[in-house]
């Protein structure tokens, strides 16, 4: 016989106390388990999204002068910086150090040529990579399939006249006109695209490029550091980050994640009162047994250790039960949210952090009841003596 | 030679217009292995003076002493190592822990104790031997009679075989032959050497002690040698058996 027989044998022996007592902080585990792990996959989720909406990085040839080009209103000059880099540059991106955060590189190489006595402006790009960078582009006809096809943007095919299946001939190369890009507002309406090799080759640039847009998944990854990593893989280039992509991004999570906190704090407050009402209540309910261990030769230490016994007991099923209740509510809920449920994973950090979540709860709501506990009067608690 | 004494032992309680004097300057001394009885009306003070004499009540003023120890001289743990290894408390309603068994129970004062698992088993079993219930070790308390279940309270008290035994009416809620069988068994730990203050209501449990003192009024009032009565209550007990 030792204190913790104590303690075990009132548990054991108190079932409908202790699922009450474990089903209250469990809730609490469970739902902050469910918060913080569906807070993690929407946030991955989030930044997955925002990632594939755009490029945030931006890699050009470095130049002396200053660019002349506000908003799109050329004041003179050059309207496009016509020096290249080399395309194997690129591959060298893969080399650094958070390669593993780099989505997305699509290379571009420009090319003017003219069309029905008219200038325009030709982008090569790699198809699937663009495409890819480019979710909000909604292309009327077929996406291109070969490397004579291309597509032509909304005010560049007004102007032409041209529609999918039209031909177009660009210096002496016939090319089908397999889509054409929806209004973007953007200067993608003006190009002809055509496959990148087609361009380079079309335009004697093979081997190289103008630019390329880089997308980085940025959720928890340092944009900056990517950048100067690819600035010194590629000294030619200029790598400039979007900051207000990156910036706008980072806020919305932040913001997330904020309330998210808020939530799961309040959460924990409720948790943590139903523990210290079902203790009190417990330590109230045991009066005259606390004060039988008291007579008997029980220290206020061998009272509280009994108390916080139970409570450590309550707390570690508490915690493991509300992990991995909190961790099925969020398997079921997270179709409802995302269709993004292959990123669930257990995170053996989140399980620690739940079962020590539980036991600091039910200690600190225990604290207080094993105290008074421990304070208690003998001759007051048994009142027969 | 006093063993335990109490020296002008006063209690009261509340403050101001609702203070109350439940012991009213009370000195008594009692000798090693004597059987005490304290008898009094209810509210008379008998039950918070044995209070003050189990080291379990402090007293307002006045001092208590065992030995040559003031047990409200000694720093609350001290006081509850004390009261581990030199008392033992039988409580009217028995007040077992109804969750833990009849071994269990009487384990209990031993749960803080160096002793091994098996010393602890031993001593528990022993003790449940002394009081007739070694068959009973593992039933509930709420599985046994009302004389059982004392017979296990007196078993707790006994276990760690403190010398002094307190009981306040330890035959309270027992029917006559339980109260006979209860007192006898007291009797026969006073004779083993335990020194026993008993509270009780009944002449008859009375009369198996060496002397009794009666409380009025927070006061004694009355101090009386039983050995004769002892004999004459006995045959009658046993008679009526």
């Amino acid at each position: 016989m030792k204190l913790h027989n104590i303690a075990i044998n009132n548990l054991r022996r108190r079932k409908a106390k202790m699922v009450f007592l474990v089903s209250g902080l469990m809730i609490g585990v469970a739902a902050i388990v469910a918060l913080i792990t569906t807070i993690r996959i929407l946030s991955e989720d989030i930044a997955h999204k925002m990632d594939e909406f755009g490029a945030n990085i931006v890699i050009t040839p470095k130049s002396e002068g200053l660019s002349l080009n506000y908003g799109g209103i050329n004041l003179g000059g050059v309207s496009f910086d016509l020096r290249e880099i080399s395309e194997s540059d690129l591959d060298k991106i893969e080399t650094i150090k958070n390669a593993a955060n780099v989505r997305i590189i699509s290379p571009k190489v420009f090319g003017i040529f003219e069309h029905q006595g008219q200038k325009a402006l030709a982008l090569g790009v790699d198809f699937p990579a663009e495409l890819s960078l480019k979710r909000w582009w909604k292309i009327t006809g077929e996406k291109p399939s070969g490397i004579g096809q291309i597509v032509v943007g909304h005010e560049a095919a007004e102007r032409f006249q041209l529609k999918p299946g039209s031909q177009v001939r660009i210096l002496d190369k016939d090319f089908q006109v397999s889509g054409v890009l929806e209004s973007t507002g953007s200067q993608d309406d003006q190009l002809f695209f055509m496959p990148l090799t087609v361009a380079q080759k079309l335009f004697d640039k093979e081997g190289k490029i103008a630019m390329a847009e880089v997308a980085a998944l940025c959720h928890n990854c340092p944009i900056g550091e990517i950048v100067t990593q690819i600035s010194e893989k590629i000294p030619a280039a200029k790598v400039t980050a979007l900051q207000q992509v990156v910036a706008s991004r980072m806020d919305a999570l932040h913001n997330f994640q904020k309330f998210s906190l808020m939530v799961a704090a309040l959460i924990l407050l409720v948790g943590s009162m139903v523990v210290f009402v079902t203790m009190m209540g417990s330590v109230n309910e045991r009066t005259r047994e606390i004060g039988i261990f008291s007579a008997i030769g029980f220290r206020k230490s061998h009272i509280m250790k009994i108390i916080l016994l139970e409570a450590l007991i309550v707390s570690v099923a508490s915690g493991v039960i509300g992990y991995l209740v909190g961790i099925g509510a969020t398997r079921v809920a997270m179709p409802f949210f995302t269709e993004h449920v292959s990123h669930f994973s257990l995170d053996p950090l989140v399980a620690v952090g739940a079962v020590f979540l539980a036991i600091v709860i039910g200690l600190i709501a225990s604290l207080y009841p094993a105290t008074a506990a421990s304070k208690m009067d003998p001759s007051e608690a048994l009142r027969t003596l | 030679m006093s063993y335990i004494q109490a020296v002008n032992v006063v209690k009261e309680f509340g403050t101001g217009d609702s203070r109350v004097t439940a012991v009213r300057g009370i000195d008594l001394s009692i000798g090693q292995a004597e059987f005490i009885s304290i008898m009094g009306e209810s509210g008379a003070g008998k039950s918070t003076f044995l209070s003050m004499l189990g080291g379990l009540l402090q007293p307002t003023s006045g001092r208590i002493l065992i030995g040559d120890v003031d047990i409200y001289g000694l720093k609350s743990d001290k006081r509850a190592d004390f009261r581990r290894e030199f008392m033992g408390f039988i409580f009217q309603s028995f007040q077992l822990v109804p969750y833990l068994n009849v071994l269990e129970n009487v384990q209990l004062p031993l749960a803080v104790t160096h002793h091994t698992e098996k010393q602890k088993r031993e001593l528990a079993v022993s003790a449940l031997e002394r009081v007739g219930l070694q068959d009973k070790a593992l039933r509930l308390p709420n599985q046994l009679s009302g004389g059982e279940q004392e017979r296990v309270a007196i078993a707790r008290a006994v276990v760690n075989e403190p010398p002094i035994l307190f009981a306040d009416e330890p035959t309270g809620n027992l029917d006559s032959r339980n109260s006979n069988e209860v007192m006898n068994l007291l009797k026969r730990l006073n004779s083993e050497g335990q020194t026993i203050i008993m509270v009780t209501h009944s002449r008859a449990n009375s009369s198996f002690a060496h002397r009794t003192v009666e409380v009025s009024d927070g006061q004694l009032s009355a101090t009386s040698e039983a050995a004769s009565q002892f004999t004459v209550s006995r045959q009658a007990a046993g008679a009526g058996a």
